[in-house]
């Protein structure tokens, strides 16, 4: 009898493993090999290649943590986060709105909108390198902008340190705008029609709807369009690496931390395990900003009925 | 406090897209009226409130509430609550908040708001649940929580579109009887929209039998049941729906006669003879499902009667006292 059942759980133990098999190996070799060398790799000091690896302490995380050039990535990072995601989500949910309504034409609008998610990051970020430039650039030689804002023709918004972070959060809030533009126009449609109709035959004008009815109804969709866009912000390298290279120097003023990692001309693009360690921390503090996120955003959250 | 709200519909059309919904519609609302507008779907009954509600603008027409045109008058400005099908309670609201909302809209104050909305609540059973959100509420309470907030600002006019379609046959009966009570109290003018004949046989004082965007006949129930207007409200009102034989069945005429199966008698000497083809024992009542001809003839017998054998033949007695007549080609009623 325990024979019996034990060689029936065997089969069930072989079964589960074969249909698990597959994509453990995938999870094992792409993700999770990868994120303990990175992990690994942290407490050594090696040459670019990481051939060469002399082990130190694990305190060489705190250390990395620490430093002043971390610091200042992590920090700039954030100032980078703090200036798209809010704007990104504002734009997206203003677009969204402005094309949520029954026109003629309006799916042309649509399609404007949500273009730039196919967009490339190298396209975006070319496109907005020349509007910019600026001798030639077309924004960087408008008048009135000039006038306003006379940054743009000298040194020129990517130029000036005091600018550069807001040029590369400009090409990157344009570049995630389809991608907001699509989400938000999806929970605008799932909003039931009577919610409005109801908050309209009580006497709500449209700026009460929208704070009453559509704001809280996307709750949802803005949690996820939030958590996202943050975690993009966190891991943006193209735009940076395309438009500024982390600079103007000296003041590294577009240092993010996907740059100090990763850059070209970042300070410890020679030491994969410096790189590493970095790595690990930004790992570290984007799971517990989502965390954070998801936490926070919730509790003030409707799901459904 | 009070203002006088009778509802007048004059000439009124409403097309979407090249589709009429709504056709040259006249109808008298009164003050005090429950009225109820009767119809299959897509009869255009719902977009004749919902241009009440100031939520569909007429493409035809003049709608006057009181004494005032409101065709070009937003909602809030034309003193009329509506409640939806649906109930579109926000979910993210507290109960209280869903109720005091239409109170919040008008700038009326905190304390004030509370004291309305406990009572709104506590006529309506809800005080326990003010601090839930919809979601924690069962379909009743919700509908409940749907009134209360449509009572709350005293309105003139009160529009509903089939309050009563997501409950379960229970607690819809029950509905019923409170929504008149509700009616008698609040001195309102009600109007109603549904599909539900029994609804509209119970609560309503007056019904408007609408077809095809077309008012086919405006009255009390008792009216729409006994002198149906046409064959169109002859076949909607009625379970099972007034027997219609075609010209020649039982007379010799070129008129449509109509009779209700419970004014239908079995007789085997009468000279109309019927095939038995299903017989029904429902316990209060016996219906028989006959053939005369090609001409389906339902015929309703006491409780306790012992319906004939299936596929047996029957004399049915129609009596001329009971006849409805119409005239086939407009289908319009000819006796007075």
């Amino acid at each position: 009898m325990s024979g019996r059942s034990l060689g029936r759980r065997g089969r069930e133990w072989m079964l589960a493993l074969v249909m698990l098999g597959p994509s453990a190996v995938i999870l094992g070799v792409f993700v999770l090999y990868p994120l303990g060398r990175a992990v690994w790799l942290g407490h050594q000091r090696c040459d670019a290649q990481a051939k060469n690896c002399a082990t130190k302490s694990w305190s060489e995380y705190t250390d990395v943590f620490q430093s002043r050039e971390f610091q200042h990535s992590l920090w700039v990072t954030v100032k980078f986060a703090l200036l798209t995601v809010p704007i990104g989500i504002a734009l997206g949910i203003g677009l969204a709105v402005l094309a949520d309504r029954h026109l003629r034409g309006i799916g042309f609008f649509r399609t404007v909108f949500s273009s730039t998610v196919a967009t490339s990051v190298a396209v975006a970020s070319l496109m907005w390198l020349f509007l910019l430039q600026p001798s030639r650039g077309v924004l960087a030689n408008v008048g009135w902008l000039q006038d306003l804002f006379p940054v743009i023709k000298s040194p020129g918004l990517l130029h000036d340190p005091g600018t550069a972070l807001s040029g590369v959060a400009l090409s990157s809030i344009w570049a995630n705008l389809g991608f907001t533009f699509i989400i938000v126009t999806a929970g605008l449609q799932s909003i039931p029609r009577e919610l409005h109709e109801s908050a309209y035959v009580d006497g709500a004008g449209g700026w009460r709807r929208f704070t009453n009815v559509t704001i809280p109804m996307l709750g949802p969709t803005l949690v996820f369009a939030s958590v996202v866009l943050t975690s993009r912000a966190f891991q943006t390298f193209g735009e940076i690496d395309l438009l500024t290279a982390g600079g103007p120097t000296p003041q590294d003023s577009t240092s993010t931390m996907t740059y100090l990692i990763y850059g070209r001309t970042s300070p410890i693009k020679s030491d994969a395990g410096l790189q590493s360690a970095v790595a690990v921390l930004l790992f570290i503090v984007l799971l517990v900003l989502s965390l954070l996120q998801l936490r926070g955003i919730e509790r003030r959250v409707h799901y459904g009925s | 406090m009070r203002h006088v709200a009778n509802v007048r519909l004059e000439s009124i059309t409403k097309v979407f897209d090249g589709v009429t919904a709504v056709d040259d519609v006249d109808l008298d609302v009164a003050d005090h009226d429950f009225m109820i507008l009767l119809g299959p779907s897509g009869c255009g009954k719902s977009t004749l409130l919902r241009m009440i509600a100031g939520l569909e603008v007429p493409t035809d027409g003049t709608i006057v509430i009181g004494d005032v045109v409101v065709n070009d008058i937003e909602p809030k400005a034309r003193d009329v609550a509506m409640v939806f099908q649906s109930y579109a309670l926000y979910p993210h609201k507290t109960v209280r908040a869903n109720i005091e909302f239409p109170l919040k809209v008008r700038g009326v104050s905190k304390p004030e708001r509370a004291v309305e909305a406990d009572r709104a609540a506590e006529s309506l059973g809800l005080t326990e649940y003010m601090d839930r959100k919809p979601g924690q509420l069962s379909g009743g309470q919700r509908q409940r929580v749907a009134l209360a907030r449509a009572i709350i600002r005293h309105p003139a006019v009160f529009c509903m579109d089939e309050p009563l379609s997501n409950l379960d046959a229970k607690l819809r009966s029950e509905t019923r009887a409170e929504l008149v009570a509700l009616h008698r109290r609040l001195d309102s003018t009600f109007i109603y929209v549904t599909h539900d004949q029994v609804e509209a046989m119970t609560m309503g004082t007056r019904v408007a039998v609408m077809s095809r965007g077309r008012v086919e006949q405006v009255g009390t129930p008792q009216e729409v049941y006994a002198k149906p207007a046409t064959t169109f409200v002859a076949q909607f009102i009625g379970t099972p729906p007034m027997n219609l034989l075609p010209p020649g069945v039982a007379e010799q005429g070129d008129l449509i006669v109509g009779i209700r199966p419970e004014h239908v008698g079995v007789d085997p000497s009468a000279s109309l003879r019927a095939t038995v083809q299903l017989v029904e024992h429902l316990g209060h009542e016996t219906l028989l499902d006959t053939r005369v001809g090609d001409t389906r003839v339902m015929v309703r017998l006491d409780g306790d009667a012992i319906g004939p054998e299936i596929g047996t033949e029957i004399g049915l007695d129609v009596p001329v006292r009971h006849w409805h007549r119409f005239d086939p080609a407009t289908g319009r009623r000819v006796d007075p």
